[in-house]
């Protein structure tokens, strides 16, 4: 208890009640009044040791070998948590490494799926290149110059054509007769106008060459111009065309 | 018979005392942190075994102030001394397990007295 009342003692009998010692004569006020304060401070402490229990101090009124106890763990713990980190780190260096050389494959994946999708027609392109307006008014040029032309700019390394507003692919077909031309069973007429993207000076020298498509145009009665420009924009597409038979081998 | 009277006025004291805990609430001091929960138990102990004294009309007030204060102060001091000799915390664990049972006993006591069972 905090204030130890001076306990007036005078009798000193080993420990509490003896049975014998009953109702001989009547309490003196002081007596009570020394029972009544004792009995207030025990009320007293238990409150006291309530609050200081219950306020969560706890380490307070620990004693110290108790404290180097919880001082152990807790360092032990430490340790292990910071194991656990080391682990945890070392596994997020190496998810991050991971996720860094496969953004760089889907990079490198996009690239050559916008190169393929130049190649096939399915993507719009951009760049130097040719544009070439064959005039027949008479309808006098048969379809095969016009495909002969195509395989000749492609020879000469053009990567990307459209005629009259269809883009052409690996399987453009020129059909029809001469004056009533189609491309991929798009009809078109004079004047059919070529865009090719390529090596502008090697694509005009190579539909140029003697024999070659000019020769075969102005031949047949038609006119045949050629201009090289810097900028050649193709923005008609191809629809995609998913294979049905073949499958990706090896 | 006085008894009665003895009894009210002590329940009494109790609650003002656990009143004047709660509202003034100081701070305890640290170096009787440690011995305030074995005084408390040890306190609690005495005032079962008077509860008893008195079922049984055996209850003398200067036994029990007696009693009161000298378990108090054991208890206190082996608490202390166990401390001194470094086994603190396993004395103070036997002080309450000791008291615990005279405790428990005394309650029985009391138990048969009350509901004669």
């Amino acid at each position: 208890m905090t204030h130890r009342p001076p306990s007036p003692s005078p009798p000193s009998p080993g420990d509490r009640q003896p049975p014998a010692r009953g109702p001989g004569g009547r309490t003196a006020t002081g007596t009570k009044v020394v029972v009544a304060v004792l009995c207030a401070l025990l009320g007293f402490g238990v409150a006291l040791q309530f609050r200081r229990t219950a306020s969560g101090d706890a380490l307070n009124s620990v004693r110290p070998d108790d404290l180097v106890q919880i001082l152990d763990g807790l360092q032990r713990r430490e340790d292990d948590l910071t194991e656990e980190v080391g682990v945890l780190t070392d596994t997020l260096n190496r998810l991050r490494s991971a996720g860094d050389s496969s953004a760089e494959a889907l990079a490198e994946a996009q690239r050559r799926a916008e190169a393929l999708g130049i190649l096939t027609g399915t993507a719009a392109a951009a760049g130097p290149g040719v544009r070439i307006t064959v005039t027949d008014p008479a309808g006098t040029v048969p379809p095969e110059v016009l495909l002969d032309a195509i395989a000749e700019l492609r020879n000469a390394g053009a990567e990307a054509f459209a005629v009259d507003d269809v883009r052409i692919g690996m399987q453009s077909a020129f059909t029809g007769a001469a004056g009533s031309i189609s491309v991929d069973g798009t009809p078109i007429g004079s004047p059919y106008v070529i865009l090719a993207i390529g090596d502008g000076p090697t694509l005009s020298a190579a539909l140029s060459i003697p024999g070659g498509v000019v020769d075969t145009v102005r031949r047949a009665g038609a006119t045949i111009a050629i201009e090289q420009a810097d900028v050649i924009h193709i923005d008609v597409l191809r629809p995609s065309h998913a294979p049905s038979y073949a499958r990706p081998a090896g | 018979m006085s008894a009665k009277g003895d009894h009210v006025y002590a329940a009494l004291a109790l609650v003002v005392g656990i009143v004047a805990g709660v509202f003034l609430a100081p701070t305890v001091p640290d170096w009787l942190a440690p011995y305030l929960p074995i005084a408390v138990v040890a306190a609690l102990d005495a005032v079962f075994g008077g509860l008893r004294a008195k079922l049984d009309a055996v209850f003398d007030a200067k036994v029990f102030v007696v009693s009161f204060v000298a378990n108090v102060l054991v208890a206190a001091f082996i608490v202390f001394l166990g401390d001194q000799l470094g086994v603190g915390s396993q004395l103070s664990t036997a002080v309450v397990v000791v008291l615990g049972i005279r405790i428990f006993g005394n309650a029985a006591a009391i138990r048969r007295h009350i509901f004669k069972a």
